[in-house]
């Protein structure tokens, strides 16, 4: 059988036959690569204006478009207490925006069961720029024209970032579910 | 794509109490979050302690990104230095004697200082640091302006200290975990500075925009003394910085002061000094008579209200 076709007892999680999926990286993935997305814009030195859009935000979109119901409905708020410790933002802001972000995805799901692509990406950037403007409401700095302007970028770029966050987390899936285990 | 249809509940009992419970943890979730933010916006030191950790962890792989960071640096200036070496050679040696020169006349002057200084019984001025850091990272995605520095308690940082480059200052510190502070930068926009311009004593305060600019207001109103290219420096009002570190430059006038520009940019410097508060024992005072709500590093105020800034601090030991 694998002489004519060595792709025939495979598929993209690999060979089937023998193999098992890490249960450790199966549970995980979700959770570090989130927690990680919250950490990675803090090693950036931004001195004069916000330079990045929340990328913990932007992966717990991802994950939650991406792999629908993989993510329990009250996982913004752990994933969120997480983000707080190291965002600047006051703390309990994004335990209450993530929260409000998962219930409400969960909401147009079940109003919109079938989706595709597009509007995927349209309920993302829409919920992205709404937690955009409530983060920058509740960040504790007075709001002035000055602010807002050089802040949107931030929003432009977090609509804009969705399709790669989403091949990003389609990407890190195949990675979780990776049959990289031998059954002896 | 529809959702997996495991996620309907149907006539499961089993179902709709999970699915239930879900909604009711995350409604919970969200009230929480709402309840802790209220807390923490009324009093921004609550979670000091708990941020501490964080950033307790964060701060070495920031060390790690911050070497990166120097050295590319380096490695940039030392590929462009090849190309126009000899000219550059050239232009440095003048510079050089010029400076030596410079050097000289600064030597009188300081020695002169000294003098009179001595005759006014005043003590000299050059603070030792606390501790040397470098900066580990910042929060870029929220539009509060924070930067990490890689010294903490452990090495005697507290909050309300400033923190300098050798260039003029950065910030104070926020909160601080063992081995790692919060600075709250000067261009924040709850950042406020007592400042006075360097060449005479037109006394203003700098606050941040939240643009990366510094919004110069001046104490007196009247006609604006303030022309662009004018250097601002710490006044020394407040206690918490020494005067006359520079601060910002001012870049266009406006008809209450001006807008400035940042002398030390923390994005363009690698090691930060954080020094003492200036006038430790007046600050102590100050926040005994003040009400005790917001701690000074949360409110972030350096107490504005004490009028009579440039030699109000120097006087009140």
């Amino acid at each position: 059988m694998e002489r004519i076709d060595p792709r025939a007892r495979s598929d993209i999680y690999g060979r089937r036959i023998n193999r098992a999926p890490y249960a450790w990286r199966v549970r995980s993935v979700p959770y570090v690569t989130i927690m990680l997305g919250s950490l990675l814009p803090v090693l950036l030195i931004a001195d004069l204006m916000p330079l990045f859009p929340s990328l913990g935000f932007l992966m717990l979109l991802g994950w939650r478009m991406v792999r629908p119901g993989l993510l329990p409905l009250w996982a913004g708020a752990p994933l969120g207490a997480f983000d707080d410790l190291v965002s600047g933002q006051p703390f309990g802001s994004a335990i209450l925006l993530w929260s409000l972000a998962m219930i409400v995805i969960e909401l147009i799901e079940t109003r919109f069961p079938w989706r595709g692509f597009w509007q995927d990406w349209f309920t993302a950037g829409v919920i992205a720029v709404s937690y955009w403007f409530a983060a920058l409401l509740v960040s504790g700095a007075s709001v002035t024209p000055e602010l807002l302007i050089v802040a949107l970028p931030q929003a432009l770029l977090s609509v804009m970032l969705y399709p790669i966050i989403a091949r990003m987390v389609a990407g890190l899936d195949r990675f979780r579910l990776a049959r990289a285990r031998k059954i002896d | 794509m529809a959702p997996p249809s495991s996620r309907r509940s149907g006539f499961s009992k089993k179902a709709q109490f999970s699915l239930f419970t879900g909604y009711l943890l995350a409604g919970a979730g969200a009230v929480l979050g709402l309840a802790l933010l209220a807390l923490s916006l009324w009093q921004p030191a609550a979670f000091a302690p708990l941020r501490g950790v964080a950033s307790d962890v964060v701060a070495p792989v920031g060390t790690g990104g911050a070497v990166t960071r120097s050295g590319s640096q380096g490695f940039f200036a030392t590929i462009s230095g090849y190309f126009n070496a000899g000219q550059q050679n050239a232009e440095l040696r003048r510079e050089n004697e010029l400076a030596r020169i410079r050097l000289a006349e600064a030597d009188a002057i300081k020695a002169e200082n000294q003098r009179l200084k001595g005759l006014l019984a005043l003590r000299d001025s050059e603070a030792k640091p606390v501790a040397m850091a470098r900066l580990v990272g910042s929060t870029a995605t929220s539009v509060r302006r924070h930067a990490y520095i890689s010294a903490g308690s452990s090495s005697g940082v507290a909050p309300g200290m400033p923190v300098v480059s050798e260039r003029g200052v950065i910030g104070r510190v926020l909160e601080t975990g063992r081995n790692s502070a919060r600075v709250l930068l000067l261009t924040d926009s709850e950042s406020v500075l007592p400042v006075r311009r360097a060449k005479d004593n037109v006394i203003a305060f700098a606050e941040g925009r939240g643009d990366g600019l510094l919004r110069i207001r001046l104490v007196n109103l009247g006609v604006n003394p303030l022309k662009v290219g004018d250097v601002m420096v710490t006044s020394g009002a407040g206690g918490y910085y020494r005067p006359g570190v520079a601060v910002a430059v001012i870049a266009k006038i406006t008809p209450d002061g001006g807008i400035a520009r940042l002398v030390a940019e923390p994005s363009a410097t690698n090691f930060v000094a954080v020094e003492p508060v200036h006038e430790a024992a007046a600050v102590a005072e100050l926040e005994d008579t003040t009400l005790p709500g917001p701690s000074p590093a949360a409110g972030a105020t350096p107490t504005p209200t004490p009028a009579p800034p440039s030699g109000a601090a120097a006087g009140e030991e």
